[in-house]
C-alpha cells in the first residue's frame, strides 16, 4: 500500500528530559522519523520538552514546541495545530503513555486526529500485566509464573505459593523502575510496597525469579500487511536478572544454534503479529541454558533503546521504517537506503559482532551503590563493533573512558584469588572486571560459571584477553605475539605498557570493513565503517571511489558515552557541525561510538567510523581519511581530549588551537591571561597532595571550592568547609583521578552565578545571550534553575559580562564558541572558568535566542566572519527577548541507591526541560511543570517538612511563612522548628530519622508530604541522618528542594495565581524564522 | 599449520588449517546465515562446492547428532574466518574442527572472508582450491601447476553422487493431519535429489509417511507405490544436467499426482515443463532472502540455497505462472502450474538453518494431497 493521503500533518510526541532508562536514543528515533515524515511531504508538528535535543530544532520539525509533556499542553498544541494524526511510538515510553491518555481520554475521537501505528489496545495488551498474560496464553507461549496484584497482601501471598526469590515488576514504568529481586518477605514487602507506589495504575507483577537464564532479545517489525521481519536479535552477557540496559550485550546471539535462534525468533513474530502492531516491537525471552525451555518476558510495542542499538548494529534504520509504516508504506515498498538496491523486508545479514557496553555513573556518585538488578542505572552506552568478539570488547572498554585499557581494574589486582573468588557473587557495574581477573588467576570456567551464569563462551572469550594480556607481561615481545595482541585488539600504548618493549614490531595498520546490512552480499552506498586487522581497506577503496577530492575533508570527533556531565548536548553540537560543514562545500567525517545518537545515523556525515575516540584509533581513521583538518571543540571533553595529540601529530585543529585549551586549563596560564585581559577572579591555588590542599585552604580561608583540573560536569567538585572535608575529598579524589593533573581549590565566592556562550571569529564576537542562575555559587551550573535573560542584573553587570567574554575571546584566540562562568557578587563580575568549546547550554540558547550558534561557529572556523552572517556582533538584539526561556535540571535520583539528592558544585542531573514564556513566572511555572512538579492544591493536613542548616534558617523562615499561607501545614527537625517558631512561624517538630519513632519517616510515609526543604552542611556519606532522609524521601518521590534559592522559586510558583492552561504556547520554529528574517 | 585458498583468478588468501590437510577443489560460494552452520555443512546441495561463511563466528555452539541435514558433509570444503574451539551449547558434541576431520573435509580459518565474499560477489562464482602443501607465494610453480585442474573443475554427476541408493521408508510422527486424527497416514513419494533431513520431518510431522526414493527413480517405479503425492527434494549442481530425471518428473507429473518441489525439484520441473534455467552470478545462500507472493500480497523472509534460477519468462504461458518472486532482484522464487497438481518453490520452506515463515508451504501440500483424494473439497 502507497502512503495514506489522508496524512498531511503530524504530531510527533518527544520523550521529555534525558534520564536513566529513557536517554538520547529517542532524540534518534524522534529525528530519524521527523526527517521520514518531512521526505514524504508531511507537515510535523513536534513537542518536546528538551531543549537539548536535535528533533527540537527548527530544521527538524515545521513547528517546533519546547512545552511540558503533559496531556494538557499536548491537547492545546493539537487545538492550536490540527493535526490529522499523532505518531505515539517512537517518544519512548513517555510519548506512548502520553498518547495512550489522548486516545483513551477520547480526545484524539474529538479532534478528529488518528493514532498512527498502534492502538490502545494493542499497548494494553503488552504492557498490562494481566492482558499480557492472556495474550501470551493464547498463542502458547511460555511466561513465567506470575501474577498481577494490586496489594501487598496479595503478593506475600502469590509469592508463598511459588516460592522465593521473586521479581516484582511494576506496570508502566520505564526501564524497570520500582522493581528488583527479592530474597525474602522482608525484601518482598519494602519492593512491592514502593512498586505499587510508582506505578500509575498501582499494579505489579509478582513472578518467579529465573536468574541465571540466558537473557535473548529480538527486534521486530510488521507492517499492514502482516509482513514480519526480525532486524536484530541481541544476547546478554549477563544472564537473566540484571536488567538489558545494564547489560553487556552482544549482536548477534553467540551461544545459539538454529534451533534455538529459530524458536525464539518465530515466537517474537507471532507476539507482534498477534498484537497487530504496525511498526517496531521489542522481544525479551529468557532461555534456559541447558534446555529448549524458554520464556517470554517482556515485549515493548515501541520503539526503545535495543531498537536504536539494533539499528546501529546492523545499519537498519529501524525508526525510519516505522515511520514510513506508519504512513501506510508495506516494508517492501520500502527501499533498504544502505544498499539502495533491496527492499526493506528482509533480515540483516551481520559479519562482525557487536558488543554494547553500558555506561554507569558510578565514577562520580562514589557513594551510589553499584548493584545491578532490574532496575536500570546506566546513564548511557557504547557500542563496538569488530570480526571477533575479543577485539569488540577491547574497544567497548576503551570507548566507556574509564581510564581503562584493558579489563584489568587495579582495585581488583590487589586482591587473592579467594578474595576474588567471593567477590564474583557481587553483581554489579564491575563484575566484568571481577570476572577477568578471576580468569587471569586461573578460576575454573565452571566455578565462575556456577556463581555469576555468564556462559561458558563468553568466558572462554575473556580468557584470550586475559592470558594475552599475562603473556605480554611475560616474556620478549616477538613479531607473532605483537600480531596476536593488535587481533585481540590491544592498542600499541597497551602493548608497550604491558611489555615494556620500547619499540614494537611494524604493522600493517587498520583496515575499515563497511557495515553495510547484508554480509556483502549486496554493493551497500553507506559510509558506515569500523577498523579490523585486515588487510583490505573499504573506506579506502570507497573515498577512492566517491570522496570530492576538490572537497575540503574534516574530521568531527563526537562525545561518546551519555554521562551526567556529558550529555546530548554535545551530539546536537557534533551534529550542527557536520550538517554545517556539508552545506559549506566540506566533506565531514564522523567518529563516534555512542549508539543511540543522532551523530551515529549513517547519514549524518558524509562517513562514519563507529569506533573508539582514543588517540591510536583516531590515528587509523585519519591515515585512512588523510583529512585536511579536524574539529574538537563539539564534542565535549571527549574530543577536547584529543586536541592535543592532534597537535602531535601536525593535523590542523579549525577554530581555536589547542593551545587555548591549555591555557584555560592550566592554573598558573591561566591567571596569567587574566592578568593580560584585567580580569578578577577568586584567589586560587594548585594542590597534589593532602598536605598542599590543607596549607592552601588555610591560605585562601574556608570555605573553598576544589575540583580536578580537567574537569567534566564537575567531576568530584565539592565546597569544603573546613579541613575534614579537605582531607575527605583528597581521600576520594586520589583513588579516583589520575593525579598527573592537579586539584584545584578557589575561594568560594557567595553570589549570583551566570554563563555565557560566544561564537568569536578572531576578530568579532557575538554573544547570543546571557543566563543567570537561580542558585547562587556553590551549585553546578548545570544543575541550577537557568534563566535567560538575566532577571535581576545592572546594565553595568550585563555590559561588564560582554565586556570580559570578548576580551576572553580575543586574548584565547578563539574562533568557534567559547563558554564562560562568573560569579556576580554586589555587582562586582568575578570569573570562575572559562572553556573555549562548546558548552551544554548551546542548544538551549540557540532554540531560545533564534541564533544557529553551532553553525556560525562552524563558519568561523572555515574563515567566515561574524560580520558577514546577518546576525551582528556583540550582544544579540542588546539583550532584550521577546521570551523568558528557562532550563529546569531533571535528576536520575529515584534510579540511583544511595547518592545523596543535595545539590552542590558537583553535577548530578541527567536532563533538563525547558519552560519558555512572555514573563519570567510563567516560564518559571512551566518549567517546573515539565520538570514533573504538579502543584497540587493543598488538602486537608498536606504539609511541607523543613530541616535546613543554620545559615539557611532566616530565608527558611520567611518562605514557612508563605507556605502556611498557602494552607500548608509546616513541620521542622527539631533545629529548625525552634527557629521557625522564634520566629512566629507556626512548625511542629518531627523527630530526626535516627531518633525514636514515631518520627520523620513515619510523617514521609503517611502520603501527606507534598514537599520537603531540606539542606545540610554536608551532604554525601550516605549515613548521614540528612541523607537517609533525602534517600527516603526520594524513594517515595517526594519532591526534595536542597537549595533555598530553589525554594523560593518553588514557593513563588506555588502561589498559584498563574494557570499553565492560559499560557502562551511558543512555536520555537518562528522565533528562528525570525531571527534569520533579521526581524 | 598454514593453508592457503587458491582462487581461479590467482588471488591467494592466507589462513590456519581446520579439518585435514591436503589440497581440494571445488567452486567457492558464500552463505551468509549467522546461525545454522551445521545445517549448512551437512546440506546435500553444497556437492562440489567450497564454502564460505560470512559470520566470523563459526561453530560457537558446536556440533550436535541432532541437527544434521544427512549423513555427512558434501562439500569440497570449508572457509571460516574463526572456527570456534571451545564451543558451549547444552547439545554440543564436538567441535567444528573435529566434524571436519570426521568427515575428511580440508577447510581454512583465518581468511578475511569479508573481502573473498567481495570478490565472489563482484567476479561471480568462482572455482577455488585450499592447500595445505605448499605456500602458493613461496612455489609459485606449484600454483601455477594447480591453476589448470582449478579453472577445468566443474560440479558433475552431482545428484546422482548424493541421492540415496535404495529407497527407505520413515513413519509419521503424528496421527493427526489437518487437523483431523486419521487412521491410515497420507503417504508422500519423495524423489532424493540431494534432500535435506528436514523435509522428511516436515511430512512426518504432518502425519505422512514417507518413502524415499532415488533421484533416478522412473514413473513406473513410483506408480508401484501408489502415493498420494510426490515430493521433489532440493539439490545440487547444474539442473539441465539431469535429463534423465527431468524426463520422469515429465511422466510423474503427467499421472496428475499432487506435486511440490523444492530447489532443485522446482528447476527441474520448470525444465520438464519446457522453460529454461540459469546460472546466477553468485546464486542465493542465505536465511534472510524476501520473497513476495503477488496472490497472498506478503513477502517472506526464506531460507535459500542456489547458484541457478529458472527463467520465469521462458515458461509457456498455457503451462504454469510465476508465484513467488524475489524482492530483491526480481527472479523467479515459485511456479504454479495449470496442467499438474504441482506447485514448487525455489526457496527453502523446511528451512534448517533458517526462518520457518514459509513451512506453511507443507500445509498447503497435504491439503492438495486430501482435496485428491476427495477428503477435502478443495486445496
Amino acid at each position: 500500500m502507497p502512503k495514506d493521503p489522508r496524512i498531511k500533518k503530524v504530531l510527533v510526541i518527544g520523550s521529555g528530559p534525558i534520564i536513566i532508562g529513557q536517554a538520547a536514543e529517542f532524540d534518534y528515533s524522534g529525528t530519524q522519523a521527523c526527517r521520514a515524515l518531512k521526505s514524504e511531504g508531511v507537515e510535523t508538528v513536534l513537542v518536546n520538552s528538551n531543549p537539548a535535543t536535535i528533533m527540537t530544532d527548527p530544521d527538524i520539525a515545521d513547528h517546533v514546541y519546547i512545552e511540558p509533556l503533559t496531556a494538557e499542553v499536548v491537547e492545546r498544541i493539537i487545538e492550536k495545530e490540527k493535526p490529522d494524526a499523532i505518531l505515539p511510538n517512537l517518544g519512548g515510553q513517555t510519548g506512548l503513555n502520553l498518547s495512550m491518555e489522548l486516545a483513551r481520554s477520547g480526545f484524539l475521537d474529538r479532534s478528529g486526529v488518528r493514532l498512527l501505528a498502534c492502538k490502545p489496545d494493542t499497548i494494553d495488551r503488552a504492557e498490562d500485566r494481566q492482558l499480557f498474560k492472556d495474550t501470551m496464553e493464547k498463542l502458547h507461549q511460555p511466561i513465567i509464573p506470575s501474577k498481577v496484584v494490586e496489594n501487598l497482601d496479595d503478593a506475600l501471598n502469590f509469592a508463598e505459593i511459588i516460592g522465593y526469590p521473586v521479581i516484582v515488576r511494576p506496570a508502566f514504568t520505564m526501564g524497570g523502575t520500582g522493581g528488583g529481586i527479592c530474597e525474602d518477605r522482608d525484601k518482598l514487602h519494602e519492593i512491592a510496597t514502593n512498586g505499587l507506589r510508582l506505578s500509575p495504575i498501582h499494579q505489579i507483577l509478582v513472578e518467579k525469579c529465573i536468574s541465571g537464564w540466558k537473557e535473548i532479545e529480538y527486534e521486530v517489525m510488521r507492517d499492514s500487511k502482516g509482513n514480519v521481519i526480525t532486524v536484530c536479535n541481541m544476547e546478554n552477557l549477563d544472564p537473566v536478572g540484571i536488567h538489558t540496559g545494564d547489560s553487556i550485550v552482544v549482536a548477534p546471539s553467540q551461544t545459539l544454534s538454529d534451533k534455538e535462534y529459530q524458536m525464539l525468533r518465530t515466537a517474537a513474530l507471532d507476539i507482534i503479529t498477534e498484537l497487530g502492531i504496525e511498526g517496531g516491537c521489542n522481544c525479551q525471552f529468557a532461555l534456559k541454558p541447558d534446555s529448549f525451555e524458554y520464556a517470554v518476558i517482556e515485549v515493548n510495542p515501541r520503539v526503545s533503546r535495543s531498537s536504536a542499538l539494533a539499528s546501529k548494529a546492523t545499519g537498519y534504520p529501524i525508526a525510519k521504517v516505522a515511520t514510513k509504516i506508519a504512513l501506510g508504506y508495506t516494508l517492501d515498498e520500502i527501499t533498504n537506503d544502505v544498499t539502495g538496491e533491496t527492499c526493506a523486508c528482509f533480515e540483516p545479514a551481520l559479519d562482525y559482532v557487536v558488543v554494547k557496553y553500558p555506561k554507569w555513573p558510578f565514577d562520580k556518585f562514589v557513594y551510589a551503590d553499584k548493584s545491578l538488578g532490574t532496575q536500570m542505572m546506566a546513564t548511557g552506552e557504547v557500542m563496538a563493533i569488530g570480526n571477533s568478539f575479543e577485539h569488540a570488547m577491547m574497544k567497548a572498554v576503551s570507548s566507556t573512558e574509564l581510564g581503562l585499557d584493558t579489563m584489568t581494574l587495579p582495585d581488583f589486582e590487589k586482591l587473592s584469588t579467594e578474595e576474588i573468588i567471593e567477590h564474583l557473587h557481587v553483581q554489579d557495574s564491575e563484575r566484568a572486571f571481577c570476572v577477568y581477573e578471576a580468569l587471569k588467576h586461573g578460576v575454573p570456567h565452571d566455578t565462575i560459571y556456577d556463581i555469576t551464569k555468564i556462559d561458558w563462551w563468553f568466558l572462554d572469550k575473556l580468557q584470550h584477553l586475559a592470558d594475552m594480556e599475562m603473556a605480554l607481561q611475560n616474556g620478549a615481545l616477538t613479531e607473532e605475539k605483537y600480531l596476536a595482541a593488535k587481533k585481540l585488539g590491544f592498542l600499541d600504548k597497551t602493548i608497550q605498557r604491558l611489555s615494556g618493549a620500547e619499540t614494537l614490531p611494524a604493522h600493517p595498520g587498520a583496515a575499515f570493513k563497511m557495515v553495510d546490512t547484508c554480509a556483502a552480499e549486496f554493493a551497500a552506498k553507506t559510509p558506515y565503517f569500523y577498523s579490523t586487522c585486515d588487510a583490505d581497506n573499504e573506506a579506502a577503496q570507497f573515498i577512492a571511489e566517491r570522496s570530492d577530492p576538490n572537497k575540503k575533508k574534516v574530521l568531527v570527533f563526537g562525545s561518546g558515552p551519555i554521562r551526567i556531565g556529558q550529555g546530548i548536548e554535545f551530539d546536537y553540537c557534533s551534529v550542527h557541525a557536520v550538517w554545517t560543514l556539508k552545506k559549506h562545500g566540506c566533506e565531514a567525517v564522523l567518529v563516534n561510538n555512542n549508539p543511540e545518537t543522532v551523530s551515529t545515523d549513517f547519514d549524518t556525515g558524509d562517513r562514519l567510523y563507529f569506533d573508539p575516540l582514543n588517540p591510536e584509533s583516531v590515528d587509523q581513521i585519519i591515515a585512512t581519511e588523510k583529512p585536511d583538518g579536524c574539529l574538537v571543540q563539539f564534542g565535549g571533553q571527549t574530543a577536547i581530549k584529543l586536541a592535543k595529540h592532534m597537535d602531535d601529530i601536525g593535523l590542523p585543529i579549525l577554530g581555536t588551537p589547542a593551545d587555548a585549551i591549555d591555557e584555560a586549563e592550566d592554573r598558573e596560564r591561566f591567571d596569567e591571561l587574566l592578568e593580560r585581559c584585567g580580569i578578577p577572579r577568586p584567589e586560587g591555588r594548585t594542590v597534589y597532595t593532602l598536605e598542599e590542599a590543607l596549607q592552601a585552604a588555610r591560605e585562601v580561608g574556608y570555605p573553598v571550592l576544589m575540583r580536578p583540573s580537567y574537569v567534566l560536569g564537575g567531576q568530584n567538585m565539592i565546597v569544603a568547609y573546613n579541613s575534614a572535608d579537605v582531607t575527605e575529598y583528597m581521600g576520594v579524589i586520589t583513588k579516583h583521578v589520575d593525579m598527573s593533573h592537579p586539584v584545584l581549590m578557589d575561594k568560594y565566592i557567595l553570589g549570583t552565578e551566570c554563563e555565557v556562550d560566544a561564537i568569536c571569529d578572531g576578530t568579532d564576537y557575538l554573544v547570543p545571550g546571557i543566563m543567570q542562575q537561580v542558585e547562587r555559587t556553590g551549585v553546578h551550573s548545570g544543575d541550577s534553575i537557568c534563566v535567560y535573560p538575566p532577571y535581576t542584573f545592572s546594565q553595568k553587570v550585563i555590559d561588564t559580562l560582554v565586556d570580559y567574554t570578548g576580551r576572553f575571546a580575543r586574548e584565547l584566540k578563539v574562533v568557534g564558541l567559547v563558554n564562560v562562568q562568573y560569579a556576580v557578587q554586589n555587582d562586582r563580575v568575578y570569573v570562575i572558568e572559562v572553556n573555549p568549546r562548546s558548552s551544554r547550554t548551546v542548544p538551549y540558547i540557540s532554540k531560545v535566542t533564534g541564533v544557529p550558534m553551532v553553525d556560525l561557529a562552524v563558519r568561523c572556523t572555515l574563515g567566515e566572519k561574524l560580520r558577514d552572517m546577518g546576525y551582528g556582533t556583540g550582544l544579540w538584539r542588546n539583550g532584550q527577548s521577546p521570551y523568558t526561556a528557562i532550563k529546569v535540571p531533571v535528576y536520575s535520583f529515584l534510579k540511583l541507591h544511595g547518592v545523596d539528592t543535595m545539590l552542590g558544585p558537583e553535577m548530578k542531573s541527567t536532563g533538563e526541560v525547558l519552560g519558555i514564556a512572555p514573563n519570567f513566572h510563567e516560564a518559571m511555572m512551566k518549567g517546573l511543570v515539565a520538570a514533573g512538579y504538579q502543584f497540587k492544591t493543598p488538602g486537608p493536613g498536606s504539609c511541607v517538612i523543613i530541616s535546613v542548616k543554620d545559615s539557611d534558617k532566616p530565608e527558611a523562615a520567611e518562605l514557612a511563612w508563605k507556605l502556611h499561607d498557602y494552607g500548608y501545614k509546616i513541620y521542622g527537625t527539631p533545629g529548625t522548628a525552634k527557629f521557625l517558631n522564634g520566629q512566629m512561624v507556626p512548625c511542629s517538630v518531627v523527630r530526626q530519622m535516627s531518633e525514636a519513632r514515631p518520627n520523620v519517616l513515619d510523617l514521609l510515609e503517611s502520603g501527606l508530604v507534598d514537599y520537603i526543604i531540606s539542606t545540610s552542611p554536608h551532604g554525601r556519606d550516605p549515613h548521614r541522618d540528612s541523607v537517609k532522609f533525602r534517600r527516603k524521601a526520594t524513594e517515595l518521590s517526594i519532591p526534595t528542594i536542597t537549595a533555598m534559592d530553589t525554594a523560593r522559586v518553588l514557593v513563588d510558583a506555588l502561589r498559584g495565581d498563574h494557570d499553565i492552561s492560559e499560557m502562551e504556547l511558543v512555536d520555537v520554529a518562528a522565533l528562528h524564522r525570525d531571527a534569520a528574517a533579521g526581524k | 599449520m598454514q593453508s592457503y585458498l587458491i582462487l581461479a583468478n590467482g588471488q591467494v588468501f592466507r589462513g590456519q588449517s581446520i579439518g585435514c590437510p591436503g589440497t581440494t577443489i571445488g567452486e567457492v560460494v558464500f552463505a551468509t546465515g549467522m546461525v545454522g552452520f551445521e545445517e549448512t555443512l551437512t546440506d546435500p546441495s553444497y556437492y562440489g562446492q567450497i564454502i564460505t561463511q560470512t559470520y566470523p563466528l563459526i561453530g560457537n555452539y558446536g556440533m550436535n547428532s541432532e541437527d544434521v541435514e544427512s549423513g555427512k558433509i558434501w562439500a569440497k570444503g570449508y572457509i571460516v574466518r574463526e572456527a570456534c574451539k571451545t564451543p558451549s551449547n547444552f547439545r554440543s558434541e564436538e567441535t567444528l574442527d573435529a566434524f571436519l576431520k570426521k568427515n575428511g573435509i580440508i577447510g581454512i580459518e583465518g581468511v578475511d572472508t569479508r573481502s573473498l565474499t567481495r570478490t565472489l560477489r563482484e567476479s561471480g562464482v568462482m572455482n577455488g582450491a585450499i592447500t595445505t602443501e605448499f605456500d602458493p607465494d613461496a612455489e609459485p610453480e606449484k600454483k601455477a601447476a594447480l591453476m589448470p585442474a582449478i579453472t577445468a573443475y566443474a560440479v558433475t554427476e552431482a545428484v546422482a553422487t548424493v541421492t540415496c541408493a535404495a529407497p527407505k521408508t520413515f513413519e509419521p510422527t503424528t496421527n493427526v493431519i489437518d487437523g483431523r486424527e486419521v487412521e491410515t497416514p497420507l503417504h508422500v513419494a519423495l524423489l532424493d535429489l540431494g534432500c535435506k533431513n528436514n523435509i522428511v520431518r516436515c511430512l512426518q510431522k504432518r502425519g505422512c509417511r514417507v518413502t524415499v526414493l532415488p533421484g533416478t527413480a522412473t514413473a513406473a517405479e513410483l506408480a508401484a507405490l501408489n502415493p498420494d503425492g510426490l515430493m521433489l527434494s532440493n539439490g545440487p549442481g547444474d539442473p539441465a544436467e539431469n535429463v534423465g530425471i527431468i524426463a520422469n518428473i515429465k511422466q510423474m507429473l503427467d499421472t496428475g499426482i499432487p506435486t511440490f518441489g523444492i530447489c532443485l525439484g522446482h528447476q527441474l520441473t520448470a525444465l520438464a515443463a519446457g522453460a529454461k534455467t540459469c546460472k546466477l552470478k553468485y546464486g542465493h545462500r542465505g536465511a534472510n532472502q524476501p520473497v513476495t507472493s503477488p496472490a497472498k500480497q506478503r513477502t517472506f523472509i526464506t531460507s535459500q540455497n542456489h547458484g541457478y534460477a529458472v527463467m520465469a519468462d521462458t515458461l509457456p504461458e498455457t503451462v504454469g505462472k510465476m508465484s513467488y518472486f524475489n524482492a530483491n532482484d526480481g527472479t523467479c522464487e515459485g511456479m504454479d502450474y495449470f496442467k499438474w497438481n504441482c506447485f514448487t518453490v525455489q526457496f527453502h520452506p523446511e528451512a534448517n538453518g533458517g526462518p520457518k515463515d514459509t513451512e506453511f508451504l507443507f500445509d498447503e501440500f497435504v491439503k492438495r494431497m486430501l482435496a485428491a483424494k476427495g477428503v477435502i473439497n478443495d486445496a
